[in-house]
């Protein structure tokens, strides 16, 4: 017993953390839950066998992809699930059984000892009653105080989660918040009751980066401050290493390792936790070059000091990165050709419709690319990063300026003409949500060969053999061709989604956030495979997203927009590793990473940058 | 987008783990289509069926016995015969012993057989409801999808010119369209037409009134689908207006033209009694079953079965109808489902997986 191996320093450091987190009395036990839904006359298990437990203070959170039953098993809890399941098992709060109990009991429960923090905030919210109303009826259910004293408490709450002035929040109507703000009020409203218990079902999956570090810095305070148990439901293995301390990992319904976060992030045991964080891209990870310290890049920018980090650390840090500046500026010289794409001051207006006016979505876009080159244009939702895809492919009109796409002048080509037509020999799209972009009715063979039906490349035989070449590119099985969209998994489907785009060999493809509907390790596989095509087929690409960690494996150039303008856009190398625009610091400093070590650090960096006031 | 639901999601692994199913048996294979997945849900649909069987049992009925386009039927009387009285008119038919008799359900006081007249009376029903539906249906289809498709000045025409039908009472313009049609002194080519044919002139009419309904909701379904992206793909692969209509957005709308077009035709049924019995829809000799009521509602506490038998027919042909877009809707939506838990079946299998859950990795 004296002399153990390796394992044992951070075993007792593991002891202490946990330790820790004891001192709170157990709120939450969880024992042999099952959750089964009935489908097609049949019990099909959605959770199985679930044991774990929260205490006071202590942020569980549990991790799996779509389908693997997180969601599921958190809304038994409440017995806020749908007719056709079943749930087995024990629930105890504070030592009182919630399940099998009478309905009238679990609605006592509900909203006073638990809360939920929803992932929409905007349907979550009642759009016909004011914020506050919506507060001041949970504090009133619960407790029996007169209106003034509960409109006092809701103004208190709405005081406590940060929100600027929480007197006009309180009157206002949810569509009159910003996404961010809902989220604010929807936090406040369940924490109106002091909850025991508060379950954040995807809190932060709806909002944008920047947004999301404000909520989740605004829970971490609330943590400290309330005392809760919270259990946190994501699939975002950044915002759990942001946030928890303890974590569950799910798939399949059973929970396959569970331990402190400490202990999945550095040591994970089971295959597929490790399988699971292997896929989250990383930001400053990109595919063939080295490293970015993205920490250290905007310490450098922004002149800042780490507490947390060495000063000789970060200075060496620094210094490399600037090296490494140097030899990609060098690089970025190359002779390029003929544009593919060439934006000159550009403007992109919605067209008017009805009495709704026409909305200028994006302003003076200046943008080029060349033949095989990979363009991420990164942004947050209504920035117009979307809309200057859509436009390249003619489907919005151009208000001003000049857009040449493979050499043709399409600004002013006439919706559905001729010009775009022949335009369009020579592009694809991948879109968004690949349960939208296919016709459900088509088999997916169809929809392949689509587009080169249409331009006449191909029929009968051929363009059989044609589809079977695009499929196998695509590595989905031949035989997939008569299957239909609903038959196929979301990552099949992206890959018939790219294998339409690519069936005219276009040269340009833009993709439209192709992977922010995936899960992440279906992500992984689909940007991989979107990687080694382009590298094969050389096409050029601009790529739409949200997401700079994807965006970093894949581009050459980023583009950063924010409200409509193109504000920053450079070599990858200097975007990531010397960041000007204010903007763009803040993009960076939000992005959360996968490693509790390395997101403390960028936290602070962040939280000096907010303070420098660069807002 | 917002996540899908633990259902959904539970729907399209379903729907994944049978293809890998099939995959095992037969290398290639077509998967199932949503028009097959559709007709097997529609077929696993009880209430559906029954209607569906009854309707076809009454359809066969009517066409056969009396006969129908001058082919002469089974039946030994027409609707117009009179024939002498027995048993004084009172139906002749018994369940028990189970015997027919001369005249099954009866006569009137003149001596016409009452079973062909009703047979004869569900014949004008059927065809009334066929030809609005399908009038309705096709005008319906083609103006909501215009509308919805085009916008603009094309949706402004078209859904004013709803607006303007759907204001104008029904059975007024049934009256004014009646009364030319029953003109049969002046011997224009539509009261000669109208006088052999009253059912098709009133069938034809309604369908081009009835189909304001189905084209806004025709519009609705192409308002939302040509939002979607599949569309936007289309038309970048080069598909024209026309294509981009018929092979992509028709298709998807199909199911609401299709369970609306049924329930259409079901209260098309009732209209039409609804008209006969007011005396605007189809005019003795000939006859239809709610003219047969109309004119033995008289006899009720005398004859009672000459206002029975008609009307149990018009319930029997609507209740069928009316479960057969019921299954119909069922089958289009998936989310229309019901699950009985007592009959469930318990599997080991999770709805994320095409294999057994394997124990070892459970709960650790």
């Amino acid at each position: 017993m004296t002399d153990n191996a390796s394992p044992e320093p951070e075993a007792t450091h593991l002891e202490t953390e946990s330790d820790k987190s004891a001192r709170g009395a157990m709120v939450l036990e969880v024992r042999d839950l099952s959750v089964d839904f009935g489908v097609d006359k049949k019990w099909v298990p959605a959770a199985i066998g679930l044991n774990y437990e929260v205490r006071a203070g202590e942020v569980l959170a549990i991790v799996g992809e779509s389908g693997s039953g997180k969601s599921a098993s958190s809304m038994a809890l409440l017995g806020l699930l749908p007719s056709n399941s079943r749930v087995r098992g024990s629930v105890k709060l504070s030592g009182k059984e919630l399940l099998g109990d009478k309905s009238g009991n679990i609605r006592e429960v509900r909203g006073k000892d638990v809360a939920v923090i929803f992932q929409e905030p905007m349907t979550a919210l009642n759009p016909v009653y004011t914020v506050g109303a919506q507060i001041v009826e949970t504090i009133r259910l619960h407790n029996s105080i007169s209106p003034d004293e509960a409109r006092q408490r809701a103004v208190r709450m709405l005081d406590l989660v940060e929100l600027p002035d929480p007197e006009k929040a309180f009157k206002s109507y949810p569509h009159q918040l910003s996404g961010g703000q809902r989220q604010r009020a929807m936090i406040a409203q369940s924490l109106s009751c002091d909850p025991k218990l508060l379950i954040a079902d995807e809190p932060t999956t709806a909002l944008d980066v920047t947004v999301q570090a404000e909520i989740l810095d605004l829970m971490r305070n609330l943590r400290n401050k309330l005392d809760s148990a919270i259990v946190l439901i994501t699939h975002d293995m950044g915002v759990v290493a942001d946030l928890a301390d303890r974590i569950a990992v799910m798939r399949k319904g059973v929970i396959v390792e569970s331990g402190t976060a400490q202990q999945i992030f550095s040591n994970p045991q089971h295959e597929y936790t490790q399988a699971l964080l292997a896929a989250v891209p990383h930001l400053g990870q990109g595919a063939d070059t080295a490293d970015v310290d993205v920490t250290a890049a905007l310490a450098a920018a922004t002149n800042t000091e780490l507490e947390s980090v060495d000063h000789d650390e970060l200075v060496r840090r620094e210094l490399e990165n600037q090296a490494a500046l140097k030899t990609a500026a060098e690089e970025a010289a190359k002779p390029k050709g003929e544009p593919v794409l060439e934006l000159i001051d550009v403007a992109i207006e919605y067209p008017k419709q009805g009495r709704v006016p026409a909305f200028r979505a994006v302003e003076e876009a200046n943008l080029v690319i060349y033949p095989g080159q990979v363009v991420g244009l990164v942004g947050e939702s209504g920035s117009g990063k979307t809309t200057i895809g859509r436009a390249a492919v003619g489907l919005l009109p151009v208000a001003a300026g000049s857009m040449r796409v493979v050499g043709q002048d399409i600004s002013a080509a006439k919706r559905n003409g001729k010009q775009l037509h022949e335009v369009r020999r020579d592009i694809g799209m991948v879109f968004q949500d690949p349960s939208s972009s296919l016709n459900p009715r088509l088999p997916i063979g169809e929809s392949i060969g689509e587009p080169m039906y249409l331009a006449g490349v191909a029929k009968g035989v051929d363009l059989q053999k044609r589809i079977e070449t695009l499929l196998d590119q695509v590595e989905l099985p031949r035989g997939y061709r008569n299957r239909y969209p609903h038959e196929l998994s979301g990552g099949q489907k992206q890959r018939v989604g790219i294998a339409r785009a690519l069936s005219l060999q276009p040269k340009l493809m833009v993709a439209d956030e192709p992977t922010s509907a995936l899960d992440v390790s279906v992500q992984a596989k689909v940007l991989e495979l979107f990687q080694n095509l382009q590298r094969e087929l050389g096409f050029a690409c601009l790529f739409v997203t949200h997401d700079l960690a994807v965006v970093d494996v894949l581009a050459d150039r980023i583009c950063v927009m924010q409200r409509g303008r193109i504000v920053e856009q450079g070599t990858r190398e200097q975007i990531l590793r010397n960041p000007q625009e204010p903007y763009t610091q803040r993009l960076l400093a939000a992005v959360p990473l996968p490693d509790p070590e390395k997101q403390r650090e960028r936290r602070e960096l962040r939280a000096q940058l907010m303070a420098a006031g660069i807002e | 987008m917002s996540q899908p639901t633990q259902e959904e999601e539970i729907l399209a692994q379903q729907a994944l783990a049978e293809a890998a199913r099939a995959e095992a048996g037969i290398e290639v294979t077509g998967g199932l289509s949503q028009g097959q997945i559709v007709r097997k849900r529609f077929f696993g649909h009880t209430g559906a069926l029954i209607g569906l069987a009854v309707f076809a049992a009454i359809f066969l009925l009517a066409f056969t016995s009396v006969g129908a386009f001058g082919i002469p039927g089974w039946w030994k009387y027409n609707h117009v015969d009179v024939s002498p009285l027995v048993n004084d008119g009172v139906p002749t038919s018994s369940l028990w012993p189970l015997a027919w008799g001369e005249h099954p359900f009866g006569q009137d006081r003149i001596g016409r057989d009452l079973f062909a007249m009703t047979m004869r009376g569900a014949q004008q029903s059927i065809t009334v409801m066929v030809l609005i539906g399908a009038i309705a249906g096709a005008v319906g289809a083609i103006v909501g999808g215009l509308a919805g498709y085009f916008r603009g000045w094309v949706e402004a025409v078209l859904m004013r010119l709803t607006d303007v039908i759907i204001i104008i009472p029904v059975l007024l313009l049934a009256a004014v369209v009646g009364q030319i049609a029953n003109r049969r002194d002046e011997g224009s080519w539509i009261a000669g037409f109208a006088s052999n044919n009253g059912v098709v002139i009133l069938g034809v009419f309604l369908g081009f009134v009835l189909w304001v309904g189905l084209a806004r909701l025709v519009r609705g379904e192409f308002l939302t689908l040509r939002e979607r992206e599949f569309v936007d793909a289309a038309r970048i692969s080069g598909a024209s207006n026309a294509r981009i209509i018929f092979k992509h957005i028709l298709p998807n709308a199909v199911g609401v033209l299709i369970v609306n077009v049924t329930l259409t035709m079901s209260a098309a049924i009732l209209l039409e009694t609804a008209l006969s019995y007011l005396g605007l829809g189809v005019k003795a000799p000939d006859t239809s079953l709610g003219l047969l009521v109309a004119q033995n509602q008289e006899a009720f506490a005398t004859r009672p079965w000459l206002f029975w038998f008609p009307g149990l027919f018009i319930i029997l042909i609507c209740l069928s109808i009316n479960f057969i877009g019921d299954g119909l809707r069922d089958a289009f939506d998936p989310r229309q489902k019901k699950f009985k838990a007592k009959t469930a079946v318990e599997t080991a299998r999770h709805s994320s997986t095409t294999a057994p859950v394997a124990d070892a990795s459970k709960g650790s």
